[in-house]
């Protein structure tokens, strides 16, 4: 019965309210009204409240206007007979405890400013396992996944399972299945995230089981993050509260998982959940509400048992997951990724400085090779012993009919992940510098060295089916065979990089679009040429390539560049065609290589963004991992918030790190001389292309003369520091024409 | 011995005239009152209605008497028409001509009711926005600054390049002006018509039916259906089409707008109907008619603490207001004030000796309550200047806007003082019902899903996986001839079982309430399984009150707005929905009937239909005017059998909407979400 749910969710909206309206008091007895308050590290202030609202909470003044918004916001209560209408006051209460709920925890963040860890992993041996808000990078660099389609959703957790081992079995199902995990609340002191520690697994953004916090009140982190996706990716206005809560409904495969007894707080927090359209399944016998209309199927389902929660929960919510079914004694899939094999947990490892590790691919004649055989040349796991290092070549053939020599390298380069993706494995590096890390676990469970190649062979056929028939996998472990391997593997490398260095615009006729991130940033489309690659830093020409032989009708669609109608800024006629087309008419033309005039679109997932910077007669790029403050005034995730969603903003454009090095970079604005600031890490980063393009260029120290967060972050900081250099850029002609 | 027979049989006939309470009515306390009515001789509709047989010709609708060459009466052959039809007046009109431009003429004065009420509320609107009077305020705005963009009026100015909210004053005057100019235009037409769906506005312009003002459409028809004009019935109903979206579109969808700007939009609230909501130790005060203009005030008076100490002073506990009829409605849905009876109990009302004062102001108002209150101590007020009552002892406080308090003040001072008149025994029904009344476009929109989600998004979607298998307005009045409020309650019961979302307005909606099906229980008890878990699901009745009828405007507004949330339907007529008159009686819901058709509604109506006489024409509006709008006329006596007949076409459309099937949960991958559209 859904009154019984309204009753309930009501009453939870009112005490919750009420309690937050005292600790406010409470606050503005011990502070000053303008006493900043905020979640670190976000250009979002409270992102709940800033997106339905439209309301910027800075101070803590500022918080009042939210919360009488919130007390407005709450309903009559329920009547036992001849009630009226409950469900739009039922939304709505749950809506004003959210807003509650977020502003305690800002109270949190300002009374108990260590109370959460600001990182993306726990930090045992301190105790600190509650991350609380994910800051701006995290929320980027965790939504291009939710992107790109390589998360697919997240279930909000709340409270605790019955024990353990059933929490690690929801959890790890979740897993399997690439969602997020984001954690919150506690049922009688005991949460999802404790029993998982308990059990042994993992927990940190890295094994995408995130431990928001121990109360309720932190399951609102979890709705922040979803709205900044949509502000940030979708480029949804804040306080068009309607579009971002249907954004969320149609978009953001999100659902609430409810383990033990709901009270009315509980319940105001599903009742809140619901406007997203994010369903509540509970494994308690508490009133369903089952039609349809707010959520897209359900919207409360109760009495789920342990074991169906996750299959309930996904059907519920209408999302189709997939679970890479591969014969290996491990667990496998995305969300083991991140997993860390620490010092305590090694079995044994290769490379890391201790030995040769290579990943080696290369393409095969049909003949030549036998599909699915998986070789080990060499002592295997057992004959290791705990805590040894072993030399080790991967070395991959693949045959197909359609397979070119160019795919080499993309195949090559999913090793990485792919080994990451068994649990309980690590994998660093790439080519000859790779680093696997074998833990203790997965070798009790009965890992061998075998199951790597089963996964590739698998995982190969399963991802890009359509331009191989064949792959054969051996694993040398020997060093004199190690040795061998990696000496071929350099000889290809460097072929490999020649080309890729070498290719130009002028050398092809087409380029590809690439909506890959259509599904989150629907108006954006990003044009992807040999010297241009994707904003996002994970696609380059070759990729997109790739990806049209393998899908052609996918997000991947080649572009004849047609006529070219400005070499040194790179227009060309088909791709203004296309954009034309694809854009509905509202961008008419972009350059390739100007970021001043008519410069590429930029959507939230870029790897950077430049900015100019008239003063210095030059311009600067932020990598989204930077944080800190830069000579245009704005942050990384501010530039971003401006930025993203589809618009073309002259002086400002939106690319990868790659991109900063390549040869056409912002050419038609005076190319990489231009650059006058850097954050460190990106600068350290790239410092070895850095250094060779300034070479090329004809400044071999321009590296040093790249000012940087330590300089200064205002254009005045970092002029005197450029003019004793004496920075290429300051001699250029004007920037601004 | 021969006078005895005489007097014996004269008393005979006279018993035969009285009608049989338990046939009359299927309400217990109406039952109670014919009874009373009958024992203390006073004569009541439903004795009328057994006494006076309908004239046999009219009911077909073939008696012409436009001229003073007839009447001219074109019965229809007793075994049919067979061979050509021969039919024809003195001038020659067909049967068809004649049964069209009577069928016109009650089209022309429903549509003349609803507007001309309409007019009313506009003029006390435009001396609102000047000022002129201060008892009417601008309790809405936000219901002011929606509905001024459809009249083309501003609510932003630009300032110093900015834009700035404009003043409320300017923008009410300004409406108010283009608001009343829609009555007398001399050019384009109608402003209200492109609310409605794109589709419909083309099929209406596309056959030239579009209302260049209210007022002229009314002449048009006057003229069109005198002596020798129109004498082609398909051209006569295309101006039976105009003229009613000059009513639904126009008059009336104004009335309701402007009076909630003024009086404030209905929000949905708990309130009780039948008799006996009046109280014995309470001032009755019985409001009836239309317009809610003057019982607005009355409300204001009677719940001032001035009144309610007046009439402590002359030993009543309180005043109890009630309403008959369509201005009950409007104070049920703006103040819960609760209904005493539909239209045919308003004569009932008197007799339970209770009323102290009874005002009335236009439509469906009986003259014989004036013969009723003449034998109680109920003082009968009339208050419009165009309906005054020949009796001598009706009272005529006449209503201006500009002093509105005090002619309300002055009213019901004289029920308070004509409290301690009461004579004789009273006798107040102890039956009435608890009824949620007060739903509205906007408060609808709100509760299906509160502040942030509110939206017809969430009926669409429950019509599309068939939890609600359509929409039915059940809307109209009583009528004397059919046993009072069955009809109505039959047929809700029966489409309610079947999932079919009920809508009502006027009497059908007091007779709901009345009957308990306005009350959320209802769903468990009556409703099929999808629509009560709907109905549990949101917290509503699975009938919906949606006020007067002058606020079917409402309707045809809720229609568009599933329209524009979003579904497989372009237009009206592809929608599930349908409506009916199960007991019609007036005018005024002919033209409501037309409208609806014109709009592309399926609508069926009870009882009779005056156009039996005419199967060419008839069949014209039962078939051939679909092929226009979609939307088409039909007939039944049958409650049962109507609301089956409504389930049918429901069934149509949503077979033709590919929703008559289950919907299969449709689980979504990465590919799938990258093809939604921006």
């Amino acid at each position: 019965m859904s009154r019984l749910v309204a009753f309930a969710a009501i009453q939870g909206g009112y005490n919750i309210v009420s309690k937050v309206e005292g600790k406010y008091k409470r606050a503005l007895q011990t502070y000053n009204a303008d006493t900043k308050v905020g979640f670190p590290n976000t250009a979002y202030y409270l992102p709940v409240i800033y997106s339905l609202l439209g309301i910027k909470v800075e101070k803590l003044e500022d918080m009042q206007k939210p919360l009488a918004f919130a007390r407005k916001l709450l309903p009559p209560h329920v009547k036992g007979q001849n009630h009226l209408p409950y469900l739009g006051p039922l939304l709505d209460a749950g809506m004003a405890a959210l807003f509650a709920f977020e502003i305690e925890e800002a109270l949190r963040y300002l009374e108990e400013p260590n109370f959460y860890l600001p990182a993306e992993e726990v930090d045992e041996e301190a105790g600190k396992i509650w991350l609380g808000a994910a800051d701006d990078t995290i929320m980027r660099k965790r939504g291009v996944e939710f992107v790109d389609g390589s998360a697919p959703g997240f279930a909000a957790i709340v409270g605790s399972a019955p024990d353990a081992a059933t929490a690690k079995l929801i959890v790890e199902e979740y897993q399997r299945r690439s969602l997020y995990i984001f954690c919150a609340a506690n049922q009688n002191g005991t949460t999802v995230i404790d029993q998982l520690r308990e059990a042994g697994v993992q927990v940190g953004w890295n094994t995408r089981i995130v431990p928001f916090g121990p109360d309720i009140s932190s399951a609102i982190f979890a709705l922040g993050f979803a709205n900044r996706a949509a502000m940030a990716f979708g480029g949804v206005q804040p306080g068009d509260y309607k579009k971002i809560l249907k954004y969320n409904k149609d978009r953001i495969f999100a659902f609430v998982n409810a383990l033990g007894d709901v009270n009315a707080e509980w319940a105001a927090a599903a009742a809140g959940a619901i406007n997203w359209g994010f369903p509540t399944i509970a494994d308690t016998d508490i009133p369903e509400v089952l039609p349809t209309g707010i959520c897209t199927y359900e919207h409360v389902v109760a009495n789920v048992k342990h074991e169906e929660m996750v299959q309930k929960s996904v059907e519920v919510r209408g999302l189709k997951t997939t679970v890479s079914k591969i014969d290996i004694p491990c667990a496998f899939g995305p969300a083991f990724e991140g997993e860390r094999v620490r010092g305590a947990d090694l079995y044994c490892q290769a490379g890391g400085g201790k030995t040769q590790c290579t990943e080696y691919l290369k393409m095969a004649a049909m003949s030549e090779i036998e599909d699915g055989k998986v070789t080990i040349v060499g002592p295997d796991i057992k004959d290791i012993k705990e805590g040894g290092a072993f030399p080790l070549a991967i070395f991959m053939q693949v045959a197909g009919r359609e397979f070119q020599e160019d795919f080499e390298p993309i195949l090559e380069r999913q090793t990485h992940h792919l080994i990451n993706y068994i649990q309980g494995i690590m994998h660093m590096g790439q080519r000859d510098i790779a680093w696997v890390r074998i833990s203790k676990q997965a070798v009790e469970k009965g890992f061998t060295l075998k199951d790597i190649g089963v996964v590739l062979h698998a995982k190969f056929h399963k991802d890009f089916g359509k331009i191989l028939d064949k792959v054969q996998v051996t694993l040398y472990t020997k060093k004199e065979d190690v040795d061998k391997i990696t000496a071929q593997a350099r000889a290809a490398y460097k072929h490999r990089d020649e080309r890729v260095e070498n290719m130009t615009d002028e050398d092809v006729q087409t380029y590809y679009s690439c909506t890959l991130c259509q599904s989150f940033a629907p108006t954006h489309v990003c044009t992807v040429s040999p010297e241009r690659t994707g904003l996002c830093g994970a696609y380059n020409w070759m990729d997109c390539k790739a990806s049209f032989e393998i899908n052609p009708t996918g997000p991947n669609q080649p572009i004849e560049k047609g006529e070219v109608l400005d070499a040194k800024m790179g227009t060309f006629a088909g791709v203004n065609e296309f954009i034309k087309k694809a854009s509905r008419g509202a961008i008419e033309t972009y350059n390739f290589y100007s970021m001043v005039v008519n410069p590429m679109t930029t959507c939230g997932c870029c790897e950077a963004i430049a900015a100019m910077l008239p003063a210095c007669n030059g311009v600067m790029t932020v990598n989204r991992e930077y944080a800190g403050d830069t000579p245009c005034g704005m942050k990384f995730t501010t530039l971003a918030g401006v930025m993203g969603g589809g618009a073309s903003s002259p002086g400002f454009v939106g690319h990868s790190k790659f991109n900063i090095t390549q040869k056409k970079f912002i050419n038609g604005d005076g190319g990489l001389l231009r650059m006058v600031w850097m954050p460190k890490i990106l600068k350290e980063e790239i410092k070895e292309r850095l250094i060779k393009r300034g070479k090329e260029l004809g400044v071999p120290n321009f590296y040093d003369m790249i000012a940087d967060e330590t300089v200064g972050v205002t254009e005045e900081a970092i002029l005197p520091f450029l003019q004793e250099k004496g920075h290429p850029a300051l001699s250029m002609p004007p920037i601004v024409g | 011995m021969a006078e005895i027979t005489k007097v014996k049989e004269a008393a005979e006939e006279k018993a035969a005239k009285l009608a049989d309470p338990k046939e009359a009515s299927i309400d217990v306390a109406t039952q109670q009152m014919i009874a009373r009515a009958q024992k203390l001789g006073i004569d009541t509709v439903f004795d009328r209605a057994a006494a006076m047989k309908p004239c046999n010709i009219g009911i077909q609708g073939i008696c012409c008497k436009n001229c003073a060459m007839g009447p001219c009466r074109l019965p229809l052959p007793k075994a049919g028409i067979v061979g050509e039809d021969t039919r024809k007046g003195l001038c020659g009109a067909t049967a068809n001509t004649i049964a069209a431009r009577n069928f016109a003429r009650m089209v022309a004065a429903g549509a003349a009711a609803h507007s001309d009420h309409g007019r009313t509320v506009a003029e006390v609107f435009l001396s609102v926005a000047r000022k002129e009077t201060h008892d009417y305020k601008i309790k809405d705005v936000d219901k002011l600054l929606a509905i001024a963009p459809h009249f083309g009026v501003e609510t932003t100015v630009n300032a110093d390049g900015a834009v700035k909210d404009r003043n409320i004053d300017e923008i009410a005057l300004e409406v108010a002006e283009k608001a009343l100019a829609e009555w007398g235009k001399a050019e384009g037409t109608l402003t209200y018509l492109k609310r409605a769906p794109q589709p419909l506005q083309e099929k209406w312009k596309k056959f030239g039916v579009q209302p260049r003002n209210i007022d002229r459409e009314v002449v048009d028809i006057m003229h069109r259906t005198h002596m020798g004009v129109d004498q082609d019935y398909k051209n006569i109903v295309k101006q039976c089409s105009r003229a009613s979206l000059a009513d639904g579109w126009g008059g009336s969808m104004i009335a309701t707008d402007l009076q909630d700007v003024m009086f404030g939009r209905p929000t949905p609230l708990q309130s009780e109907a039948n008799l006996g909501i009046m109280k014995q130790d309470h001032v009755n005060i019985i409001i009836h008619g239309h317009e809610p203009v003057l019982s607005e005030m009355i409300v204001a008076a009677a719940q001032s603490k001035e009144m309610v100490d007046y009439a402590k002073t002359k030993g009543a506990k309180g005043i109890q207001l009630g309403g008959i009829c369509c201005t009950g409605n409007e104070i049920l849905q703006r103040h819960g004030v609760p209904p005493a009876g539909t239209f045919l109990q308003q004569e009932l009302a008197i007799v339970t000796g209770a009323c102290d004062a009874m005002v009335v102001d236009v439509q469906c108002v009986f003259q014989n309550l004036a013969n009723v209150a003449k034998c109680f101590h109920t003082k009968l007020i009339t208050t419009h200047p165009m309906a005054k009552m020949e009796q001598d002892n009706v009272i005529h406080i006449e209503f201006d806007e500009h002093h509105a308090l005090d002619d309300a003040k002055r009213i019901v001072t004289m029920a308070i003082d004509n409290f301690q008149n009461r004579k004789g025994e009273v006798m107040i029904p102890n039956i009435k019902s608890t009824q949620i009344a007060g739903f509205g476009v906007e408060s609808i929109e709100y509760h299906l899903g509160g502040t942030f989600r509110g939206s017809y998004y969430t009926l669409n979607d429950n019509i599309i996986n068939g939890r609600i298998r359509g929409l039915a307005g059940v809307v109209g009045c009583n009528n004397a001839r059919s046993k009072h409020n069955n009809a109505h309650i039959e047929m809700m019961k029966e489409l309610i079982k079947n999932d079919v979302l009920v809508l009502t307005t006027g009497c059908g909606g007091i007779a709901a309430g009345m009957h308990g099906l306005l009350t959320p229980e209802t769903a468990g008890v009556y409703c099929g399984p999808g629509l009560k878990e709907v109905c549990e699901t949101v917290g509503i009745p699975p009938v919906l009150h949606l006020g007067s009828c002058v606020d079917n405007s409402r309707i045809l507004l809720a229609a568009t707005e599933v329209i524009k949330a979003g579904g497989p339907w372009k237009d009206l007529s592809d929608i599930p929905a349908v409506g009916a008159a199960p007991e019609w009686m007036s005018e005024k819901a002919i033209a409501i009937g037309q409208y609806f058709v014109t709009s592309g509604v399926y609508v069926i109506f009870g009882g009779n239909l005056p156009v039996t006489g005419a199967p060419v024409f008839q069949n014209y509006l039962f078939k051939g005017i679909a092929e226009l709008y979609g939307g088409r006329w039909d007939f039944c006596e049958d409650p049962v059998e109507m609301a089956r007949r409504m389930i049918a076409v429901i069934d149509q459309k949503r077979k033709a909407l590919g929703i008559d099937k289950a919907r299969d949960r449709v689980l979504m991958d990465m590919a799938d979400r990258q093809k939604l559209e921006a």
